[in-house]
């Protein structure tokens, strides 16, 4: 009697203290996905020719052919939309990443597959003579695909499943490669590293809209199958033991996240080239706002990450008039202060 | 993962003997496998020099080169051997042996086995400045040099401040280290795309690392660097060991650990620094000798002489495989780290996964 009524009422204010968190959460999530609305409609309307906000909305709803309809349709539209792929598929890979490997690090270039994709490229312009974006698609993706599945087997050798300990080092040690044959293949050859320096930094500006096409559904894919895997690694975080008493597959969880990370990264350094940070630093600042619970961490990351890559391109493209500055460039700029106030003024969440 | 000691490594029976005698106090734990190991690498780092001092484009037999190391050689082979192999082997080795010891004092303060200086932004911080001297300044080298270690200390330094808040925490330490490195590999991206590709390309060399042309004047300040740093990390090798158990554990065994980490800060700061000046920024040495290290002796802990003869091999053999591979191409070293280390360390981990250690 007495034990019930102590245990009840505190029952009942833990579930209601459960319940308006869920609330505070999910209105953050609804007001960071309306300040990510906020940044493209800005991104449509900045830029050499500005267009007045109330234009841009007019033109998406009645496109009359007009000058700014021209600018809108062909140069801002495309940049935006894969401003917008690519900064989820980055923020959703580095949030995985992290919870993967519970490596505050690791970032998704870690599993080799920027270094992949980088090394086919540089291939492809110094071997092969291709020269143009969507011409390095295909190469990027291979590239990063036969990397990241390098990097698993390595670390998966043996009796035991992959630990994050062995991927982040097999991942090091890879890169570490393929990163030599980039810089080899560049310091012989003068026009390679010429293609190369500017492929490297990343950018989303004067792509078509055929490489978001052609990187769209790798990136759907990989989005859907990330999003899935938020309990399992809830329970992975507590350590592995425990992870698995509570029913999560190990093996299978981290096989399904290697997928998803190659999927999304893979596509979007295809497409921008490979942009830092973001996936680095995304999760960082998104764990600071919603704990550490991964059912929370993917989303917001996969909202707040497009919206930093788009603040990032806005700024590159208003700072250095009448040239522009690429987004790859920008981020850390935009993204770095924030995180470093962050480290030092909230208690912090450690994985 | 941020909590457990680095790269785990399965308990197995150490075989130490001591030596002297225990009544007087003064006596020294040996362990076996770490002597064995240690001899082996100075037997192969013997080994990779005489190659490097006898072979090239001039051929000398090394009876003829060993006088010549002492100075009693004849004109030629003691020519190319003081003035032109000797001094390069000389920088290979003592900067192999500050980045394996760098790499193997940050990897055992941040308890990750992807720390590197790079955590507290130094490497950024020096190619920064060594690229705002080459770029923009069109400075010598000696001038690219001094820009390099101010840019990497000033970095270091920033960071280290910005991370500061009641005693330093490992894991602050980390996130603002990222956010510094990230923003100035900005600024070298930046720097880099805006240039005249002469000039870039200049640059870009530079940042992979090389040794090429080194001569006395290289060798000297890094002698004396080691001279005073490598006893330091020695010292603090023991304490890093016990800081590896977690900061109450490591008090409670009497290390005072933000001491110990502000000085082990300032120690790898300041080898990776001289290495950075003497040969630039060379990729994967600092990452992969303490690793290798430490899974070849299996002890625990920072591993800091191991580290050291292990940066010191990999480095040199990386030279000879740069100069000797494409030649008559040169490629900088910094290249051929890349593939010998990470080759080897995927060798290594591979095998003793095989085997289910680790």
């Amino acid at each position: 009697m007495d034990v019930l009524d102590t245990v009840r009422p505190a029952a009942g204010v833990a579930a209601s203290r459960r319940s308006s968190r869920w609330i505070v959460r999910l209105a953050g999530l609804l007001a960071a996905v309306a300040a990510l609305l906020l940044v493209a409609l800005l991104s449509l309307a900045v830029g050499a020719k500005p267009i007045p906000p109330g234009t841009v909305v007019h033109e998406l709803l009645h496109y009359d052919g007009s000058d700014d309809g021209v600018v809108i349709y062909s140069l801002r539209l495309p940049r935006t939309a894969l401003g917008l792929a690519v900064g989820a598929g980055l923020g959703l890979a580095g949030a995985l990443m992290q919870a993967l490997t519970r490596n505050p690090l690791a970032d998704p270039g870690l599993l080799g597959v920027n270094a992949g994709a980088a090394a086919a490229v540089v291939a492809a312009i110094g071997v092969v003579g291709v020269r143009s974006a969507s011409g390095y698609v295909w190469f990027a993706l291979a590239g990063a695909a036969v990397a990241a599945v390098g990097v698993y087997l390595l670390g998966s050798r043996g009796r035991s499943a992959a630990t994050p300990v062995r991927l982040a080092l097999a991942g090091a040690a890879i890169s570490a490669v393929l990163e030599s044959f980039i810089s080899g293949l560049v310091l012989t050859d003068q026009r390679t590293f010429n293609d190369f320096r500017f492929w490297s930094v990343g950018a989303i500006a004067g792509r078509d809209l055929t490489v978001l096409w052609q990187t769209g559904p790798f990136l759907l894919a990989g989005a859907v199958l990330a999003l899935g895997l938020a309990r399992p690694l809830n329970a992975i975080a507590l350590g592995d033991d425990a992870g698995r008493a509570l029913g999560a597959h190990l093996g299978r969880t981290r096989v399904l996240g290697i997928l998803a990370i190659t999927l999304l990264c893979g596509a979007a350094t295809a497409a921008a080239g490979p942009i830092g940070f973001v996936g680095l630093a995304v999760p960082h600042l998104v764990r600071a706002i919603t704990g550490p619970d991964q059912r929370w961490v993917l989303p917001y990351s996969m909202v707040l990450a497009p919206a930093l890559l788009l603040a990032a391109d806005i700024v590159g493209r208003v700072v250095a008039r009448p040239g522009e500055i690429e987004v790859g460039i920008v981020t850390a700029f935009v993204g770095a202060p924030v995180l470093v106030l962050l480290a030092r003024r909230r208690r912090l969440v450690a994985l | 993962m941020t909590g457990g000691p680095i790269g785990a490594i399965r308990a197995r029976p150490v075989h130490t003997r001591i030596l002297g005698s225990r009544r007087s106090g003064l006596s020294v734990r040996v362990h076996t496998r770490s002597c064995l190991v240690a001899g082996v690498l100075v037997a192969l780092i013997l080994v990779v020099s005489a190659v490097i001092l006898t072979t090239g484009d001039y051929p000398i037999s090394l009876r003829d080169a060993i006088p010549a190391i002492v100075g009693r050689g004849n004109g030629a082979a003691q020519f190319i051997v003081t003035t032109l192999r000797l001094p390069r082997l000389l920088t290979g080795l003592l900067v192999g042996v500050a980045l394996g010891v760098g790499g193997a004092v940050f990897q055992s303060l941040s308890r990750n086995p992807l720390g590197s200086p790079d955590i507290v932004g130094f490497d950024t911080g020096a190619a920064t400045g060594a690229l705002l001297v080459i770029l923009v300044l069109h400075g010598t080298m000696f001038q690219i040099a001094a820009g390099s270690v101010l840019g990497g200390v000033a970095t270091a330094l920033l960071v280290y401040l910005l991370a500061v808040r009641r005693g330093v925490q490992g894991y602050r330490l980390i996130l603002v280290g990222i956010g510094a490195a990230a923003m100035l590999s900005s600024v070298n991206s930046y720097l880099l795309t805006r240039a005249d590709i002469t000039d870039a390309q200049t640059a870009a060399v530079w940042l992979t690392g090389s040794l090429n042309g080194r001569g006395w004047e290289h060798v000297r300040p890094v002698a004396i660097a080691l001279a005073v740093l490598l006893p330091l990390a020695c010292l603090l090798g023991r304490e890093l060991r016990m800081l590896e158990l977690g900061d109450d554990t490591a008090r409670a065994l009497g290390v005072r650990a933000e001491r110990t980490r502000l000085a082990s800060v300032v120690v790898g700061v300041g080898l990776t620094a001289i290495a950075t000046a003497s040969a630039g920024p060379i990729a994967f040495v600092a990452l992969a000798a303490p690793q290798i290290a430490r899974r070849l002796t299996a002890v625990p802990g920072p591993n800091v002489l191991p580290s050291a003869l292990v940066g010191a091999l990999v480095l040199s053999a990386s030279d000879l495989a740069a100069q000797r591979a494409f030649a008559p191409t040169q490629l900088p070293v910094g290249v051929a780290t890349g593939v010998i280390g990470g080759v080897y360390l995927v060798w290594l981990l591979a095998r003793q996964w095989r085997r289910g250690h680790g």
